[in-house]
Formats: C-alpha cells, structure tokens, sequence
C-alpha cells in the first residue's frame, strides 16, 4: 500500500490507475486483479449498492492523502462519482491544473 | 467477557452504568481499549475484539468499555463532549486498573496520558468532521439539497449537527474542529501499513481481516513480553 503523497506531475497515467484501483479495491474490499477491471464505463456512486455517501466521503479523504490533493465541496459533483472514467479525470485535473481545460 | 462499569457524575449526582467487554483474568498486563467513533466503530468493531481475543491468548487482559452516548448507552450523544469522554477513559483507566491503553483511531484524542500505550492509525477532529461533513454534502446532494461544509460547521458550532445519522452537540462539534492527537511519553503510534493491509476502516462494509488483527496483537505482545 502506498500513501506517500505524490508531487503533482509526476503520477504518468499507469501509476495514476493503479492508485486509483487500489484504493477502490481497498474500500470494496476487492482483490487487486478485481479492482484492475474497472474501465472509464464502470459505475461508481449509484451503481455499487455497498457504496454509500458514507464510503464515498470515505474514498475522497483517502485520495486526498494518497494522491496528496485538496478536494473542496464544489469539485463534488454527480458527473466525477457516477463512473471510474470521471474519478480519474478529476484526480488527473488536480493533478495537473494547468494542463486541462476548465 | 461483558460487563457493566460505572462513570461518577461531575456534580456528585447518580453515576452512569455503561456495558463494558472485558477479557479480565486478572493478570499483570491490563490493555484498555479505546475504539474508532461513530461509522468507524461499527467497521472496526470485530476487529478490535479480534485483537482482544489475541492478547486475551497471550495473557494479557484487555478492557473495551461503551463511552457515554454510544451503542447501548443510556445518555444521549448530542450530550457528550471531548471532555466528558476524556474524563470517561481517565475513569475507566482507573476502574480497571489499566497499565497500558491502546487507542485506535479518533480514540487517540482521549488516550489518557499517564499510560504507556499505542496509538493505532490515530484519526484528528478536523478529518473526522470532514469525512463526516461531506458524507453529509453528498448525500444532501442526491437528495437535490446544497449544503456546504462552512455553513454545516456554523450551524453546528451553535446548535450541533447530525452527521451520518450521529448526532452531535455544539460543544463536540466545536471542540473537534482543533482536536488532534497527542502521544503521551511512553506512546507510540502504529501507522496502517505496519498491518500489511489497508484499513477496515475504509471499507464500504464491515469486514475483518484475521492477518492485520494477528499484526496489531503481535506489536502489542512483542512489546510487553
């Protein structure tokens, strides 16, 4: 398990996936080759019944320690939850602000 | 193993009766237990007993006692404060004769300081409301209602809030805002991946994990032995 925060920039996109699987795999308590399936297309919050606010709260903390990241009220939104696809493009625009278009 | 135990009241009025598990054989070595809060508790509560049982195997005694306001307590949460529930495990120290305290996660900010211990994956105030506060956001969002965090925590400071379906006074609100943990001499803290796994705190649903409850007992007896 890594939770060393990680400087922006420096996660390529691999690395930024692995994050990502792992701490799903952590909160459902899945197996890595499990957590490795998901695809941009597989639903999050409102698909996974065992995934509550709750767990999602839970899964945000988390990447803010692991990926070394703030995320405010207002990033929070239905479109980042719903799938893995837009998990991952809200980490990689914290990531690197200023290389995604607002 | 269950037992009651009993917390004087400040002002010299009837004491509170609170459930306490114990595995007590009267032995040297006597662990009191502080466990995680609210959601957390109820995660991590068979592994917190898992542990139990393994010190309990290795001869030594441990003491998990219900604070005032949680699970089958008499006294309601919205009443409890940082301080009562320090003043609550400073009793229970001294009830059961503890040598030792092991405090797991926001347990850590009531460690009493006279005990050598440990503190294990050792959660502040601030994390614990946040979590807690934007659980509350998310939820209030599907539900077509905007809340933020700056609003919640005003409301709360003055009139308390309820976060996750935890009900929490004022004074708990406002004294978790600048709450952290702090090791007394003669404790240290256990970080997560000392456990080789991640935190069942994480987890969606309740889970155990017989290797991560191996893991914290080992640190624990290895120390002591």
């Amino acid at each position: 398990m890594n939770i060393t925060p990680i400087i922006d920039g420096q996660l390529d996109e691999d690395a930024l996936d692995q994050q990502l699987q792992t701490l799903i795999a952590d909160v459902l308590g899945l197996d890595p080759a499990q957590a490795a399936a998901f695809d941009s297309d597989s639903g999050l919050f409102g698909h996974l019944p065992e995934l509550d606010s709750m767990a999602v709260a839970g899964l945000l903390t988390e990447m803010e320690d692991r990926l070394g990241i703030v995320i405010e009220d207002d990033d929070v939104d239905g479109e980042m939850l719903e799938t893995y696809g837009g998990l991952r493009a809200f980490a990689r625009a914290k990531l690197d602000p200023l290389q995604t278009p607002s | 193993m269950s037992f009651t135990w009993n917390i004087p009241a400040p002002d010299g009025g009837l004491p509170s009766e609170e459930l306490l598990l114990a595995f007590d054989r009267g032995r040297a070595e006597r662990v009191l237990i502080l466990p995680a809060w609210f959601d957390e508790a109820n995660k991590l509560r068979r592994f917190t007993v898992e542990v139990m049982r393994r010190l309990d195997a290795a001869g030594i005694d441990s003491f998990l006692p219900d604070l005032p306001g949680c699970n089958e307590s008499l006294a309601p949460l919205a009443d409890q404060t940082l301080e009562g529930w320090r003043r609550a495990a400073d009793i229970a120290a001294t009830s059961f004769a503890a040598t030792h305290v092991l405090a797991i996660r926001a347990g850590a900010m009531l460690a009493p300081a006279g005990l050598p211990g440990w503190h294990y994956a050792a959660q502040s105030g601030p994390k614990l409301l946040r979590g807690m506060i934007r659980a509350r956001i998310i939820a209030a969002r599907e539900a077509g209602i905007s809340e933020t965090s700056d609003e919640l925590l005003a409301i709360g400071r003055s009139e308390g809030l309820t976060l996750g379906g935890w009900h929490l006074g004022a004074a708990m609100i406002a004294a978790l805002e600048i709450a952290e943990p702090a090791l007394a001499p003669g404790q240290h803290g256990i970080a997560q991946p000392e456990l080789g796994g991640p935190g069942l705190w994480l987890r969606a649903e309740p889970a155990e994990d017989a290797a991560q409850a191996d893991a914290l007992a080992r640190i624990i007896i290895e120390t002591l032995g």
